[in-house]
């Protein structure tokens, strides 16, 4: 099945078939694949669909979102089930991921308890690292001072933190801290300063993957699910070939290509929510018992040197 | 038990009534003679409900989620501040100073709303 849209009816990068789509990928996870410079993606669930070599890339790495550890109302009962099989979902891919991406809300409440649980739960990851930013979820104590001190400790400021690998600059940002009435998600002075620092020395041919929680694009800022200041990060990023930029919290997937920059969004673990505009508010959406697995997903990213692109797959648990 | 309770509802729906006669503005919650005023704010779908409230000095305003999300109630300024309130969460402030009161959920910065103590 094609992943393209058809119809963006609303101009919101999403037609019908996608979103049930996605809706058919809850507790999945999404593979993504760099290929000169453009990530794609797929849902783990149509992963088997493909020949491995359609993904096979230098470099493999898997995305992981909204986990929500401690939810436990009508949209999903059980949250750390569903994470336990988007980890053998992960576990069961034929390249295992170098490493793995979890952008945020990895807790419901912040509580000491969820992020243990959390934490207990990835050790079964087959990956070398587990790279984190936080959700808004994360931080509701303590000013994230318990999000830091787990999962944070090499990372500056708020959370944020960079590293290379196999030629690809990655970039970990935090724009759930310090929000504004009536605003969307933030990054915030001291982060956009030290993003531009963090830029500078790199060549314009390095491929950058940049991931947070809250998405860096105007998704539907109605309901809050955009950046404030995201256009003057993505400023920075002007020069280079290839910018792929991953996120979470509207636990859905969508994408959108704008000039050199590829936008993404991973499915939730845990539970969906609605499509932009079609509910009362972005809560949790219940869908029949028997449809939560194909809501759910997980993101596998394969970079392909040469070639230049990334290939990002979703997949659902289903 | 049962019947105490009915007793209770009916105390309060003849005071909740009484607080409509003796209320001068529409939303302006009076002082009670035999007590303190109160008025509650309903947090559902993403929303303060009602959004703006008018307010006696004296009244304690409790906030209560009925999502299935935490949010917070945090003052502009930042006179009052909720903890992370969970699914039938409670917050409540005694507005003791005349003033306008501009809030918001910090978890999710498009839910504002406000309190305007008389």
């Amino acid at each position: 099945m094609s992943d393209y849209i058809k119809e963006n009816l609303n101009k919101d990068g999403i037609d019908r078939r996608g979103f049930l789509k996605c809706m058919a990928w809850v507790g999945t996870g999404t593979l993504c694949v760099l290929k000169g410079g453009v990530l794609k993606s797929y849902a783990l669930s149509d992963v088997m669909q493909h020949k491995v070599g359609d993904f096979k890339g230098d470099l493999s790495f898997v995305q992981i979102s909204d986990s929500h550890i401690g939810f436990n109302k009508a949209a999903n009962p059980d949250v750390t089930a569903t994470l336990r099989e988007a980890i053998a979902k992960v576990n069961a891919l034929a390249t295992p991921p170098a490493f793995v991406l979890h952008t945020g809300d990895l807790t419901h409440l912040s509580k000491p308890s969820e992020f243990d649980t959390l934490a207990e739960s990835l050790k079964s990851l087959k990956t070398e690292r587990i790279f984190y930013v936080p959700g808004e979820h994360d931080v509701l104590e303590d000013n994230g001072g318990m999000f830091r001190e787990r999962f944070g400790k090499d990372s500056m400021g708020d959370g944020w933190h960079s590293f290379d690998r196999n030629g690809i600059h990655f970039i970990g940002l935090v724009n759930v801290m310090n929000l504004k009435p009536g605003g969307l998600g933030t990054l915030g002075n001291d982060q956009l300063e030290w993003i531009k620092k963090d830029v500078s020395g790199l060549k314009s041919s390095t491929p950058i993957v940049v991931y947070a929680h809250i998405p860096l694009w105007a998704v539907y800022p109605e309901w809050g699910w955009g950046t404030d200041d995201s256009e003057q990060a993505l400023s920075y990023m002007k020069r280079f070939g290839s910018v792929t930029v991953l996120n979470g919290h509207i636990h859905q997937t969508m994408q959108k290509v704008e000039g050199n920059v590829t936008f993404h969004t991973a499915c939730s673990t845990a539970f969906p929510q609605p499509q932009p505009g079609q509910a009362d508010s972005p809560g949790p959406m219940k869908v029949p018992d028997d449809k939560l697995r194909q809501v759910l997903g997980i993101t596998d990213v394969n970079f392909v040197r040469g070639n230049q692109s990334l290939a990002i797959v979703d997949s659902t648990l289903a | 038990m049962k019947n105490t309770r009915w007793m209770l509802a009916a105390v309060l729906t003849v005071l909740t009534a009484f607080a409509g006669i003796v209320s001068t503005q529409p939303g302006l919650v009076a002082k009670a003679a035999d007590g303190p005023a109160s008025a509650q704010i309903k947090i559902d779908n993403f929303t303060f409900g009602p959004t703006n409230l008018t307010v006696a000095s004296g009244t304690t305003v409790t906030w209560i989620n009925n999502d299935d999300v935490p949010h917070t109630v945090v003052s502009d300024d930042k006179v009052f501040r909720s903890k992370a309130l969970d699914t039938d969460d409670k917050f409540s402030y005694t507005f003791t100073k005349p003033g306008t009161y501009n809030y918001f959920c910090s978890v999710h910065p498009k839910m504002t709303a406000k309190i305007v103590v008389k």
